[in-house]
């Protein structure tokens, strides 16, 4: 994490860093032993590059960095990391919120929450195709 | 051309990856019916599931054309991040 950060804070001329990591977290009933994620080869990190330079297009920024990890993930395991570097706050707050807002929308990743009586696929939630939408 | 599928999807069809003898251009729809006709089970499968489509790693609408040689890929809505 922090060599991430000396990256992304690396120009003098962006003074504004902002990151965002997501961690596993547990389920409501408290039973998560795992989670899975599956990607599609190929297709997965073309998505990430296309985001990033979407945001690199809409928001004048330095770096940007989206790092995301697959295969099986134990609880409170960094999952997402989302970085950038901007000249003022304003831009890297929002090109963050925009990274992550298309990354959980439009990027080919499946979450599987494993407990020890099954497992089950993480269902696509409303809200994250509503935020995605007012980009 | 090349078909994949994934996460859900995949578990329910018991099936990855499967090779479609397409000699013409057709659509994503069409051939997502082809592969409804494939078994009572496939059909259950891919009816009445939100789908996503994509052709050569790039999303889709079900109307796009593909054709020989393109990779299909049908799976449900992504939950990364």
């Amino acid at each position: 994490m922090a060599e991430l950060y000396n990256e992304l804070s690396q120009s003098p001329a962006h003074g504004a860093v902002v990151t965002f990591t997501g961690l596993v977290r547990e389920m409501a009933s408290g039973e998560l032993t795992h989670l899975t994620l599956e990607h599609y080869p190929g297709m997965t990190e073309a998505a990430l590059q296309d985001i990033a330079e979407q945001a690199m297009s809409r928001w004048p920024l330095g770096e940007v960095i989206v790092i995301h990890r697959i295969g099986r993930l134990a609880l409170n395991e960094n999952i997402v990391f989302v970085g950038v570097a901007s000249g003022h706050r304003k831009q890297a707050f929002e090109a963050a919120e925009f990274l992550m807002d298309y990354l959980k929308t439009r990027a080919p990743f499946w979450k599987k929450e494993h407990t020890h009586e099954g497992e089950e696929w993480v269902a696509a939630k409303q809200s994250d195709k509503t935020a995605a939408q007012r980009w | 051309m090349k078909v994949l599928f994934f996460a859900m999807l995949r578990e329910r069809l018991g099936c990855a990856e499967i090779m479609l003898e397409q000699p013409e251009p057709t659509t994503v729809a069409k051939v997502l019916e082809q592969l409804k006709s494939h078994s009572q089970e496939w059909r259950t499968a891919l009816e009445n599931q939100e789908l996503l489509a994509a052709v050569n790693q790039s999303f889709v609408s079900f109307d796009a054309i593909v054709q020989k040689g393109d990779e299909l890929a049908f799976f449900p809505p992504v939950t990364g991040g």
